[in-house]
């Protein structure tokens, strides 16, 4: 690798200070499908739209909603190829945590982790960033958390947020609809509300995703047919 | 003589009512020769996690060392201190990646865990843990350390009963073991406080 054209990084600064292989990754993340997450006075969600190429699609083969450990998961906007790269190194990251101390990972550290290896890819030789923004959920001893994790690497903890192609609207509903005292039921119900406010055709259990994680500590991926009782909640 | 045995060393920890104590020799040895009698065998991690390193000296110091390096970076990044479960665990990990090349000390771990529940575990030079939830010991003078416990152990004893019962444990064991001896240093810790207290023995 040392005598290649591409040992230097690509991702080098320009005269304005900014990192412009960064902000194409963020635009390819801005025009990747919507998603979203809300933390919960006793839980979290996270959501997205899981629009399919085509209808000879098989659905339920297609998980944009992954878990890193029993109590943590996450969803993405960007590049899916991307997001599978990261969460396999998160779960090994997570397995290695837990090896050495016998204790499930911190959802901070997990987060810190990811985000250096996102970091990583925009100062080494010959790779580029990530082109996917992240929505960790999790709940452990601190209590229910949500970071988003940019493909900077760097990284925020949310009471709500959303990223992708409806962003701007959504994070407007969100704000106007989020209250600190929320129960995790209705944290659903608003994350259904605000996909629906930007979604194209008819919302149903088969073209979204939902995941949640309860006082239980246990992230899970709503079944479809859940996921239709909580839309028939909402209308 | 055998390698752990170069310097000489006994270790106690007892389990008390929502207290635990955690004791030593003080001898230093250079095998017959004793080189130093205030020698400190247990060092305290955090206000609630003691360890104790047995064997011999110079792997004691130096896996002390690494272990309060692996502590002071585990408190910056996740802003807290490490449970004594926890750091049994790193120590047991610690241990084991010199399987084939060894520290030659056994550890003697005591800690209030959760719920000021007491922790005290042992483990062999390459990290085999063993938890108990009455008393544990280590050096030299272990075999008769494991007599004297036996007999005079009771469960949920008070700090000032836990106290006099460690103290007389280890006194009548390392009197029966050339190598270690010279006083003795209790550690009795409850939720609150802790008691450091150093104990005149027979002075040879």
């Amino acid at each position: 690798m040392g005598d290649s054209q591409y040992s230097f990084s690509l991702t080098t600064f320009s005269p304005s200070g900014k990192l412009v292989q960064i902000e194409h990754a963020l635009t390819a993340v801005g025009s990747g499908q919507t998603s979203l997450g809300i933390k919960a006075a006793n839980g979290v969600v996270i959501a997205t739209e899981k629009k399919l190429p085509s209808i000879l699609v098989d659905e339920a083969s297609v998980q944009k909603i992954q878990s890193l450990t029993p109590n943590i998961g996450l969803v993405y906007s960007g590049m899916g190829p991307d997001f599978r790269v990261l969460v396999r190194k998160s779960r090994k990251q997570a397995e290695q945590y837990h090896r050495l101390y016998k204790e499930p990972i911190p959802v901070t550290q997990l987060v810190r982790e990811t985000a250096a290896v996102m970091q990583e890819f925009t100062q080494s030789g010959g790779v580029r960033p990530f082109g996917v923004s992240l929505l960790v959920a999790g709940f452990d001893d601190s209590g229910p958390q949500l970071y988003q994790v940019d493909p900077s690497g760097s990284y925020f903890s949310w009471k709500a947020s959303a990223m992708g192609k409806n962003v701007s609207n959504a994070k407007t509903f969100l704000e106007k609809r989020y209250t600190e005292d929320m129960e995790l039921d209705d944290a659903v119900h608003t994350a259904i509300l605000t996909l629906k406010e930007g979604f194209e055709g008819q919302i149903s259990g088969k073209n979204i995703e939902i995941g949640i994680i309860g006082a239980d500590k246990k992230f899970r991926v709503l079944t479809p047919a859940e996921i239709e009782d909580y839309l028939a909640e909402v209308e | 003589m055998s390698i752990t045995e170069y310097n000489g060393s006994a270790l106690v920890a007892m389990v008390g009512k929502n207290c635990f104590a955690i004791a030593s020799d003080r001898r230093l040895g250079v095998q017959l020769q004793t080189v130093a009698t205030d020698f400190k065998r247990i060092s305290q991690v955090h206000d609630r996690l003691f360890i104790g390193l047995s064997g011999l000296a110079t792997d004691a110091q130096t896996l002390y060392q690494r272990l309060m390096f692996r502590h002071k970076l585990y408190q910056l990044r996740e802003e807290r201190d490490m449970k004594p479960e926890t750091f049994a665990s790193l120590v047991s990990a610690i241990l084991y990646e010199k399987r084939f090349g060894p520290y030659f000390t056994q550890p003697v771990i005591a800690g209030l865990s959760d719920e000021d529940r007491p922790f005290i575990c042992t483990m062999d030079s390459i990290g085999a843990k063993e938890l108990a939830k009455d008393f544990v010991v280590a050096g030299t003078a272990s075999e008769s350390l494991y007599g004297a416990c036996e007999a005079m152990f009771k469960p949920d004893m008070e700090p000032e009963e836990l106290f006099e019962t460690v103290s007389q444990a280890l006194l009548s064991s390392v009197d029966r073991d050339c190598l270690s001896g010279w006083g003795g240093h209790v550690f009795v810790v409850t939720p609150t406080e802790v008691q450091e207290k150093i104990l005149k023995g027979r002075m040879d």
